[in-house]
């Protein structure tokens, strides 16, 4: 239910090499693509970098598996930019990204990308805006000409966005109103950060959004669409010295934007436990812990994220990880438990807990069992097999995620919005196998402390006013009996 | 939450593939059968060190009779002890290789799957491993007892979520007696009443060599992929293919239901039965719906629903062919308050394309995107097993995948008009809401 990133495994990051680049490639390197061999040998796909002369940076990862491409525009923006007020203004602006430019009319980027045999869409984090296109390999420039056009020359015309606004409200709704669980998440999250920017939800608080104007859209617009705060990724069979031509063709004129410095805007220190009990109509009681937890960005000792990926994959990385052997398999008192890092973070996360009681159990059960679990975790080593088993899922998933060239493009992305080097995506696996059960031990006893804490619990509400709600079971009686 | 997608995918549920000769090569896929008859479908996929195994048994819900949820069961209760190996044991092994391990069972199929690494160190236990979940369940009476819990707690989730109520209502309505109306996951009644019986004899029914499709695709040359698949069903029974299904009954009259839930907004389904797999009319309907609710961004519900006037975040249509007629759908969610009206909405523009069809324009560029886009279907090898194994298991012709482009592109208007009018009917299709009272 929780989850603050793409994917866990094989987010990659650590250390802060900011290199600023020259007009042509600056960097490039080939690794070799391992056959049958060793699966310890990551495998490096040929990746080029280059910056446009208005600060655009582009990245293209060659990846000749198939004819097809994929091309991602990330911006420097998302909900954490924001503040009270406006919450939810990126996202609204995602939406209004496809309502028409000077030269495009509403929906007719859609339209062309469509006739293209593409697929599009485009997604709002916490630290990033991001427009993706994929395509046979021959259309890319289709999708160049149209997002450099709409990185300047939105229209945001008032009509348009007193439709989307309600599109978006809807999927407020969809989302987050009609999900308890969700719901939850949001006021959990509005909990353990206080002045972190972390505090507000994505889609935007209701309110915001019933408040929200053209001119909010428009400042947003202004303020952060500039190529100096876009990273172009594309991965696919392309050559890219051409990508690099045709890029500089249509994003080359777009003028460069103000440079802006970000507020740290850093949560204040925790101290104490804090609690939150969310009531709502449900079945089902839901449990949420989340400890105040440095990341790759801003960890101070470079290896403990690396540690605490380790250690949320010995809890959870899968079956045969402790929560499950445990609590789901082992007590039984959890129908579902789980464990997870958001290691990619721009500004510092937490490391969450969450669990559905089994039938009988509550979820002081559940809350005490997961706390025994980290107890465990702190006074005994993790064991050599443990350990093991994380770092060759590590390589594997390291060799699985390479069949989606989505998925390599998102990791690039990710890594440099947050201000980080996509290069640490190929140190991942070597960074993660280096991590030792000492230090896993460590980063518990450090972090995951009771004043560091926050919970949320769901408390269910009858669905309808405590009569259970009859749901059709299939054929009708008399064929079942 | 990681971000906010604009659309659901959900439209993606209709699976489906354009060829476009002139550019580009279809996966060369190798057919034959195993020893004891189970059919193979084999791409190799030389770039990555790894394989991809699906092993897919006509065992769909819709065998499930008297005991709905049993074929979901069965799966989950493959990896729950097997060959003397009590569960956390498989999940180890499986784990210190790298092996990910799956089995789920929709309608029509259970699906078991196997992805791993292809150095022999990895492979050979993955595959040792692979056939003993798959031929040597134990079913445990612990695992039973503790599975069981889980899913009870999962049919309660599927209470407080309207989508999951209006989707097992909508196919109560559209199936009745039918198989296809019972729900994958079973329910409280049904769940508890299964035995340890139950499981044992599901599995030594369907889960047989004539009645399994395997599909491999991977970093393994043809060769290699024989000995897989004679490796993963060793000791499994010849046994035979499953019965025929009952024919799909269609819907006789209109139908509305509208249950009451706790949400701010209302879940709507509008549909009827609609294909199957191998249907004369599937690419006109398959091509038609593309123009009116299955492109996404530019199909005709969302414009009129979403674009014109902002009343749902994700509206769609798709048919979804199976072995018998599948589903056809529209789907939206929209504030309690106007749900009549975007019921009526999408009714209207329904009726109007049934009775029109498309335009010319319209045709041509639904043709440009799904024949433009084939590349996109086939570019990795998670989507290529996926296509054969649909080939394999619904028993489409190998050269399915070479001559979809060709079947696109003849699709006409009139073909279109005609399979719609045929097909659809807007006097007999059941409506379910699901949400809070206006």
């Amino acid at each position: 239910m929780i989850d603050n990133s793409i994917k866990r495994n094989g987010l990659i990051i650590g250390v802060v090499a900011a290199i600023i680049l020259g007009a042509i490639a600056l960097y490039q390197w080939q690794g070799s693509v391992s056959g049958k061999k060793s699966p310890f040998q990551p495998i490096k796909a040929k990746v080029s970098e280059f910056m446009l002369d208005n600060g655009m940076k582009i990245i293209v990862r060659e990846d000749h598996r198939a004819p097809v491409v994929v091309s991602q525009i990330w911006y420097k923006v998302g909900a954490s930019y924001e503040h009270n007020g406006i919450t939810g203004v990126s996202h609204v602006l995602e939406h209004m990204m496809f309502k028409g430019t000077n030269t495009h009319a509403p929906g007719e980027f859609s339209k062309i990308i469509s006739e293209n045999g593409g697929r599009e869409n485009a997604f709002t984090g916490r630290d990033y805006t991001a427009y993706f296109q994929q395509l046979e390999k021959s259309r890319l420039e289709v999708s160049f000409e149209l997002e450099a056009d709409r990185m300047r020359n939105l229209l945001l015309q008032p009509d348009e966005f007193a439709k989307e606004v309600r599109v978006v409200m809807e999927e407020r709704r969809l989302r987050t109103e009609d999900n308890p669980q969700s719901l939850t998440y949001e006021r959990f999250s509005a909990a353990a950060f206080q002045t972190s920017p972390y505090h507000n939800p994505i889609i935007g608080w209701m309110n915001d959004l019933e408040n929200m104007n053209i001119d909010d859209l428009k400042d947003w617009y202004k303020k952060w669409y500039a190529p100096n705060n876009a990273t172009l990724v594309v991965v696919g069979d392309v050559k890219p010295n051409e990508v690099y031509l045709m890029a500089q063709k249509y994003f080359g004129p777009v003028p460069r934007g103000r440079n802006i410095k970000l507020k740290p805007r850093l949560e204040v220190e925790q101290e104490g436990e804090r609690r939150i009990v969310v009531k709502r109509p449900a079945k089902l009681p839901y449990l949420l812990m989340g400890y105040q937890v440095p990341v790759l960005k801003t960890a101070q000792e470079n290896w403990e994220p690396y540690a605490l990926e380790v250690l949320a994959q010995i809890l959870d990385g899968d079956d045969s990880a402790r929560l499950a052997i445990n609590l789901v398999r082992g007590t039984q008192i959890a129908a579902s438990a789980g464990a997870s890092y958001d290691i990619a973070a721009r500004m510092q996360s937490l490391f969450m807990f969450s669990a559905v009681p089994s039938q009988d159990k509550t979820v002081n059960d559940i809350e005490l069992a997961l706390k025994t679990e980290i107890e465990r975790i702190k006074n005994e080593p993790i064991t050599k097999e443990e350990l093991e088993r994380v770092k060759i899922q590590v390589v594997a998933s390291d060799i699985y995620e390479k069949d989606s060239v989505f998925y390599q493009a998102m990791q690039i992305g990710m890594l440099e919005t947050i201000g980080l080097n996509w290069k640490l995506m190929d140190d991942y696996v070597e960074r993660i196998r280096s991590i030792t059960a000492e230090q896993v031990q460590q980063v518990a006893k450090k972090y995951l402390t009771d004043d560091h804490l926050t919970v949320a619990v769901l408390e269910p509400l009858p669905l309808d006013n405590g009569k259970p709600t009859e749901i059709p079971g299939g054929p009708t009686a008399d064929v079942r009996h | 939450m990681f971000a906010i997608n604009r659309f659901f995918l959900s439209l993606i549920l209709v699976i489906s593939v354009v060829f476009n000769h002139h550019a580009l090569a279809s996966p060369d896929i190798h057919l034959w059968k195993t020893n004891d008859g189970a059919r193979v479908y084999f791409v190799e996929a030389a770039e990555l060190p790894m394989v991809d195994v699906h092993v897919i048994f006509d065992a769909g819900s819709a065998r499930d009779g008297e005991h709905a949820g049993l074929a979901s069961f069965t799966a989950t209760l493959l990896s729950g002890g097997a060959g003397g190996l009590d569960s956390d044991a498989i999940a180890k092994r499986f784990s210190e290789i790298g092996a990910r391990f799956g089995a789920s069972a929709d309608r029509d199929m259970t699906t078991v799957t196997l992805r791993t690494l292809t150095g022999d160190e990895f492979l050979q236990p993955a595959l040792a491993l692979f056939n003993t979940v798959l031929t040597k369940p134990d079913f445990p009476e612990q695992d039973i007892e503790r599975e069981r819990n889980r899913i009870l707690i999962g049919l309660q989730y599927e209470e407080q979520s309207p989508a999951s109520i209006v989707e097992r209502t909508f196919y109560s309505r559209l199936y009745g007696n039918h198989p296809y109306a019972i729900p994958p996951g079973g329910t409280t009644d049904t769940v508890k009443a299964i035995t340890a019986e139950m499981l044992k004899s599901f599995h030594s029914q369907y889960y047989v060599s004539k009645n399994a499709v395997i599909a491999i695709t991977g970093a393994v040359s043809k060769k290699e992929a024989k000995e897989i698949a004679e490796q993963i069903t060793k000791g499994m029974t010849k046994g035979k293919i499953a019965m025929p299904l009952p024919a799909v009954e269609s819907l006789e009259q209109a139908s509305e239901e509208n249950i009451s839930h706790p949400s701010t907004q209302n879940h709507v389904r509008i549909g009827q039965p609609g294909v199957k797999r191998g249907d004369p009319d599937y690419f006109a309907l398959y091509v038609g719906n593309h123009i009116l609710g299955g492109s996404g961004l530019v199909s005709r519900l969302n414009e009129e629903i979403r674009e014109k006037r902002a009343m749902s975040y994700s509206v769609y249509s798709y048919f979804f062919p199976q072995r018998e007629y599948g589903v056809f759908t529209i789907g939206l969610q929209t504030k309690n308050t106007q749900t009549k009206e975007a019921v009526d909405v999408a009714k209207n523009v329904l009726q109007d394309y049934i009775d029109h069809g498309p335009t010319q324009e319209e045709l041509d560029s639904a043709k440009k995107n799904i024949t433009g886009g084939f590349p996109l279907n086939i570019s990795s090898n998670s989507k290529i097993i996926g296509y054969i194994s649909m080939i394999g298991f619904y028993g489409l012709p190998i050269d399915y995948l070479d001559t979809f482009n060709a079947n696109v592109n003849a699709v006409t208007i009139a073909q279109i008009k005609d399979a719609f009018k045929r097909r659809l009917d807007i006097n007999k299709m059941a409506t379910v809401t699901v949400g809070g009272q206006p």
